[in-house]
């Protein structure tokens, strides 16, 4: 399942300040939708509020609508459990439970839901999440071993499984590669653009070449200063979000000439 | 680039510290090596010298209840506070709103201060009689249970109360080491467990608890040794008798190692004495394996902790 988010008139608050004004748009299912911008600008706030993870911080909160298929995601009886097992997540920097095999880290999500499962099930959905994230031909051999072990990229993918072992009907990914080398780069963006056969993906990038490299449709956000919000500038295709902005800091931004 | 062969530089700050260092790690080995060779010398005449009354059997049968009593008051100890010392560092790092936290820290840390003779008095005084009850029941009702059975102590003066007793003091320690150490499990682990979908409890078992696990098996074995050390509360609450039981409720119940000593040193002249600084080398072999079982735990696990 994929599904279509709906931001209405969205004001992301820290505390008493508002770090992300009245954003409103629609990131469409099965396709990958990048937030781009300068560091600051709010990204990372704003990916945040689609699985209610804003809220884990003190005194963080949330004003106006958030809709998946029309459902409302902030509404008064919504569990923010339950969004957060619909809505993946992948960190900055890749965080597989230091203390779990490969294999255990893979279902850390799954057991959440599902207490009780056969070892054949739990087989079945460790090399189906694995093979998913690409990293099944990598580990196969070594399941057993603590997740930490493996290389930085292999443990972004390793944290893509879990995230997908629960099908999830959104990846959300904060500058997944980061933290990684050129080629764990390419392997996680190649498994980017494969996931949204079947999720609806949606990642933050500071690198402008993987945002025109991999997504349908682009974000851009900026902030006029610092202590003042930062709020969405344009959004539309990307290809037309590179070659034509329609706003002058856009142009500016994606040719380099910004700051 | 031209073609220099690197200066090692020796900062005097480095120096200093380094030697420092050096000189605290010896001491402290000094120092064990010291305690260690005083307590071998000493305890030789209790081998060789004419008969002691008090061990007319030999050493280890005269020792060997007190060395049950040791390690039973501590393990009794240890297991009521282990869940409670986690229980409440979880609280005061995770629950607890910020400020309601910090008056719970500071009453914690208020309370290893106390010094033991408070302990043992109030363990006499307040904790006995109030216990009575509670023991007579659990005979009663849990009689069924060996280490519940046997005749109930009138006094409540009994090894469990002994063990409650250590319980309350190895606790504070233990709840500051181990709150320490799960205010430090990453965040990033934390959010992991949080955005898979885990609740506050969830995240809990997935990211907080593994994480610090080998602080709490160290907070734990801190714990011990205190437990294994004590004398004046243990001394102060029960009436020993050299047997072993494992019976926690009745009025007969052997005597801990430390509170022997402190019992019996006063009065004992000639090589009794050397027989109690045996038992006391015996002590100090006990909290050796102790520790030496806690590392083996620690490390067998090493590869999971996320140290590398
Ligand atoms: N935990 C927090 N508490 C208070 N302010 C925060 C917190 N996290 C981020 N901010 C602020 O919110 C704004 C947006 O930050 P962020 O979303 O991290 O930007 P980006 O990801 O685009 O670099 C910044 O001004 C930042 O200082
Ligand atoms: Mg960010």
């Amino acid at each position: 399942m994929s599904k279509r988010i709906e931001l209405k008139s969205l004001d992301v608050y820290y505390k008493a300040f508002l770090a992300v004004e009245d954003v409103s748009m629609v990131i469409e299912p099965k396709a990958i939708t990048a937030f781009i911008g300068p560091s600051g600008c709010g990204k990372s706030t704003l990916i945040r509020t689609l699985n209610r993870m804003h809220e884990v911080i003190p005194g963080a909160r949330v004003e106006g609508q958030l809709l998946m298929d029309g459902e409302d995601v902030y509404g008064p009886d919504v569990d923010p459990v339950r969004v957060r097992r619909q809505v993946g997540m992948v960190f900055q920097r890749p965080n597989p439970f230091p203390t779990m095999s490969i294999k255990d880290n893979v279902l850390s999500g799954y057991k959440l839901n599902n207490s009780r499962m056969s070892k054949a099930e739990a087989e079945e959905i460790t090399e189906k999440a694995l093979v998913g994230a690409n990293l099944w031909n990598e580990v196969k051999d070594r399941l057993e071993k603590p997740g930490s072990g493996l290389s930085g990229g292999q443990q972004q993918r390793l944290c893509i499984a879990r995230a997908i072992a629960v099908e999830p009907d959104v990846i959300l990914m904060d500058e997944p590669t980061s933290a990684l080398d050129p080629i764990s780069t390419a392997a996680i963006e190649d498994l980017a653009v494969e996931l949204k056969e079947h999720f609806t993906v949606v990642i933050v990038t500071h690198n402008m070449q993987q945002a025109s490299r991999i997504s349908d449709m682009t974000a851009f956000f900026n902030i006029a200063g610092s202590g003042l919000p930062g709020k969405l500038i344009e959004y539309d295709k990307t290809e037309k979000v590179f070659s034509n902005p329609t706003e002058q800091q856009t142009e500016d931004y994606v040719s380099g000439r910004f700051g | 680039m031209t073609d220099t062969k690197p200066k090692v530089v020796r900062r005097l700050g480095d120096v200093v510290f380094a030697n420092l260092a050096f000189f605290a790690g010896v001491s402290i080995l000094a120092t064990l090596a010291t305690v260690a060779a005083f307590l071998f010398a000493q305890s030789v005449p209790a081998f060789t010298g004419p008969p002691i009354d008090a061990a007319s059997e030999g050493f280890f049968s005269y020792v060997l209840p007190f060395v049950f009593g040791t390690v039973y008051a501590s393990v009794i100890g240890l297991a009521i506070a282990t869940p409670l010392a986690i229980g409440i560092a979880l609280y005061i790092s995770h629950f607890a709103n910020r400020k309601f936290a910090q008056v719970l820290g500071y009453a914690v840390d208020l309370l290893a201060a106390i010094p033991s003779v408070v302990y043992g008095l109030w363990g006499i005084l307040v904790l006995a009689p109030f216990l009575s009850p509670t023991f007579n029941w659990l005979n009663e009702n849990l009689g069924w249970i060996p280490i519940f059975a046997g005749q109930v102590s009138a006094t409540g003066r009994t090894m469990l109360t002994v063990g409650i007793v250590l319980a309350i003091m190895v606790l504070p320690i233990m709840a500051a080491l181990i709150r320490e150490i799960f205010l430090q499990t990453p965040r990033l682990h934390e959010e992991a467990a949080l955005a898979l979908g885990a609740t506050r409890w969830e995240m809990i078992k997935m990211a907080v608890l593994p994480f610090g696990r080998p602080g709490i098996i160290s907070a734990a074995m801190l714990g011990l040794g205190r437990a294994l050390g004590e004398t004046m509360a243990v001394a102060m609450v029960l009436s020993p008798a050299a047997v072993v039981s494992f019976a926690v409720l009745t009025s007969t119940n052997s005597n801990t190692i430390a509170a022997n000593i402190a019992l019996q040193f006063p009065e004992a002249g000639g090589n009794y004495t050397n027989l109690l600084i045996a038992t006391g080398l015996v002590l100090f072999a006990i909290t050796m394996v102790v520790n030496m079982i806690a590392r083996w735990v620690i490390s067998r696990r090493a590869e999971f902790s996320g140290a590398n």
